[in-house]
């Protein structure tokens, strides 16, 4: 007559709650142990994930830098190809052209593309003059290449195939051709031709083995006439996302055999395929380290049931009375769930915060690291530490049920 | 109310048996004052935790309300403990952290009583118990006779048809004893069936009904209201069976 009655504990939530936190309030020492060992496991998961996810942005944008989505297209095709078959390049039977370059314009997975020509002139302003490398190529190639400008613009938008005397020069070109001055609306002679300086770039370093700051750029039609060419070095290529590089890819190949009289003789390679390594690299290594911190809160688990099993000796005379008081066992399973879970939650919630403020931390000490712990890291950390707390305190709550009341209440 | 028919209560003590209770048969009726005395290890408060409920008979019948509760399961045994057992104990059990007002409500709780309803009870507790300045306080801000007055106060608050008290005076003085036991014959004569456990002779002497048990037996019981006719055995039989025993 009683059992269906009874099936569930018949405390309610707010009540079981209340004292459960009573009895976290009672113990202090206890609860902020098992507090901080959650809290610590919880941070130690956000903050080594955010570190891994951190330094894998942190390359990931080091490589956009260099232009991350690129296909790069070079004449020549060699079945063993590897770097190596750049040096096949002055054997190829057939070049790339402009309207090699023009064809592969119109694809929707296409974001831009630049063509490039590549030489070496002498340039000369005023009494001065230096052998500077040229870049010919369009106005799609500032952004393909993340590059900035100090002064002035880039080239303009224009037809491919049309030459317009003007250039960009690197910071060393104006210093050592222009001093103080501005070279800005300046003649500058390459070879034997004029370009009027449009814009300075801003971006050092090294790009296809020249020094940016000692380059001259110049639109790609105006350098095959100054290089009496009418060929290209390479195309390259932007694709919208990293999804597209292979469709693009594809379509270059497909595109451009069609263009040569179905003969494959172009190399195309994908800067992203050296990208998309170090990303599962540094992925994997941010599921290790998430991992390592894991075994942290398994300890805390353990940590939890420990201390859950102590506060049930310790409590064994009030266990005792609560039964002795009409409380069936599940009743009293509840009240040390409860605690645990309650311990559990607050644990993960200061965990987040310490982990959180950790990040904090990183991202002000190295601001280069783009230190944020990912969602699934924040989650799962919370999942695993409520998870933790519930199945470690499984133990203690059973032990704590079936305590013989009498024993308990007489403190044998 | 209460039938206890051919109860025993076996402990294993290593490879030893000790007959806590041997034999026992006790009808208690509704209302009843009743105090069990005897010297220690004569099991009788093994005999009071088996009549709440908190222990189980190795063999016999307990009848509860001519319900045979023997067979009852842990969960029902909890819901007997909870609507018609109160306990008040010696080391009077209460909680620490609680306040004696949060004490009292616990029986309450436990039931799943809402909170509209346990507030006005427990005020009402607290009133009767003269503990209305002391409610807000700890147990450790009480003294033992007001901390066994909280305990009677949990005790009743179920309003339970029997009310078992294992040497309610056993940790006071003698004054508040003397108090705790009036509390407790008050609510007797409201109708509570009210069974005490004592050492304490002049306590045990107060009750209409007295049982003296030895070695795990009722030795003698003053006014039950069998027949010795009915359970020979229980009465001058074996009284003399446990002199030719202990001789």
């Amino acid at each position: 007559m009683l059992t269906g009655k009874y099936l569930i504990s018949k405390t309610s939530v707010s009540d079981s709650l209340r004292f459960s936190w009573h009895a976290l309030r009672a113990y202090p020492a206890r609860t902020v142990l098992m507090l901080t060992a959650t809290a610590i496991g919880v941070a130690a998961v956000i903050i080594l994930t955010a570190l891994g996810e951190g330094a894998r942005q942190y390359i990931s944008n080091e490589f956009s830098s260099l232009g991350t989505h690129l296909v790069i297209v070079f004449p020549g095709y060699s079945k063993t190809s590897g770097l190596g078959s750049l040096a096949m390049v002055n054997a190829t039977p057939r070049d790339l052209t402009l309207d090699d370059a023009l064809s592969l314009t119109h694809n929707h997975n296409i974001r831009r593309i630049a063509p490039l020509n590549i030489g070496s002139v002498n340039a000369s302003f005023g009494g001065r003059s230096r052998e500077v490398p040229i870049l010919g190529t369009s106005h799609a190639f500032l952004k393909l290449r993340h590059w900035q400008l100090a002064q002035g613009r880039f080239l303009p938008l224009t037809d491919l195939e049309r030459t317009t005397p003007v250039c960009v020069i690197g910071q060393k070109v104006h210093n050592e051709l222009f001093g103080s001055q501005s070279p800005l609306g300046q003649w500058l002679r390459l070879g034997d031709r004029r370009f009027r300086v449009i814009g300075v770039l801003a971006t050092e370093g090294r790009s296809i083995g020249v020094d940016v700051q000692d380059i001259v750029i110049i639109p790609v039609a105006s350098a095959q006439q100054l290089f009496n060419t009418p060929s290209l070095f390479r195309i390259l290529v932007e694709a919208k996302n990293r999804f597209a590089i292979e469709p693009v890819k594809q379509f270059v190949i497909q595109q451009l055999k069609q263009r040569h009289q179905g003969k494959r003789d172009v190399t195309v390679i994908t800067q992203d395929a050296v990208l998309v390594t170090f990303d599962r690299i540094l992925g994997s290594l941010t599921y290790a380290v998430g991992g390592i911190a894991a075994i942290s809160m398994a300890v805390a688990g353990i940590l939890i049931m420990n201390v859950m099993l102590v506060a049930v000796s310790q409590r064994r005379s009030e266990i005792g009375l609560l039964k002795a008081l009409g409380a069936p066992q599940n009743q009293v399973v509840q009240l040390i769930l409860f605690e645990a879970m309650m311990l559990a939650a607050l644990g993960a919630v200061l965990g987040l915060l310490l982990g959180e403020l950790g990040c904090y931390i990183i991202r002000v000490v190295f601001p280069e690291l783009p230190a944020y712990a990912p969602l699934w890291a924040l989650l799962s950390s919370v999942a695993v530490s409520l998870l933790a707390g519930l199945l470690f305190s499984l133990l203690p709550a059973r032990q704590a049920a079936r305590l013989d009341p009498v024993l308990a209440l007489t403190g044998k | 109310m209460i039938d206890l028919i051919n109860i025993h209560r076996d402990f294993k003590v290593g490879d030893q048996t000790v007959h806590a209770l041997d034999n026992i048969n006790l009808n208690i009726q509704p209302g009843e004052y009743l105090s069990i005395m005897g010297p220690s290890g004569s099991g009788k408060s093994t005999l009071l935790n088996l009549i709440g409920l908190l222990d189980s008979a190795s063999r016999g019948t307990y009848l509860l309300n001519q319900q045979d509760v023997t067979a009852l399961n842990e969960r029902e045994k909890a819901a007997i403990r909870s609507q018609t057992i109160g306990f008040v104990f010696q080391a009077f059990h209460l909680i620490p952290r609680l306040s004696a007002a949060q004490n009292i409500e616990l029986p309450l709780i436990l039931a799943g009583i809402p909170p509209e309803q346990r507030q006005p009870r427990v005020q009402k507790a607290v009133r009767g118990m003269g503990l209305t300045d002391r409610a807000g306080h700890t147990p450790d801000q009480l003294s033992g006779g007001q901390r066994q007055r909280v305990a009677i106060a949990r005790a009743t608050i179920m309003q339970p048809k029997i009310l078992l008290a294992d040497e309610p005076t056993g940790n006071l003085d003698q004054k508040s004893g003397q108090d705790v036991i009036h509390i407790l014959e008050q609510l007797n004569q409201q109708g509570i069936s009210l069974i005490i456990v004592t050492h304490d002779a002049h306590i045990g002497q107060r009750a209409k009904r007295r049982l003296q048990m030895l070695d795990g037996r009722i030795q003698s019981d003053n006014n039950s209201p069998l027949t010795a006719a009915a359970y020979p055995e229980t009465h001058s039989q074996q009284v003399q069976a446990n002199a030719d025993v202990n001789r």
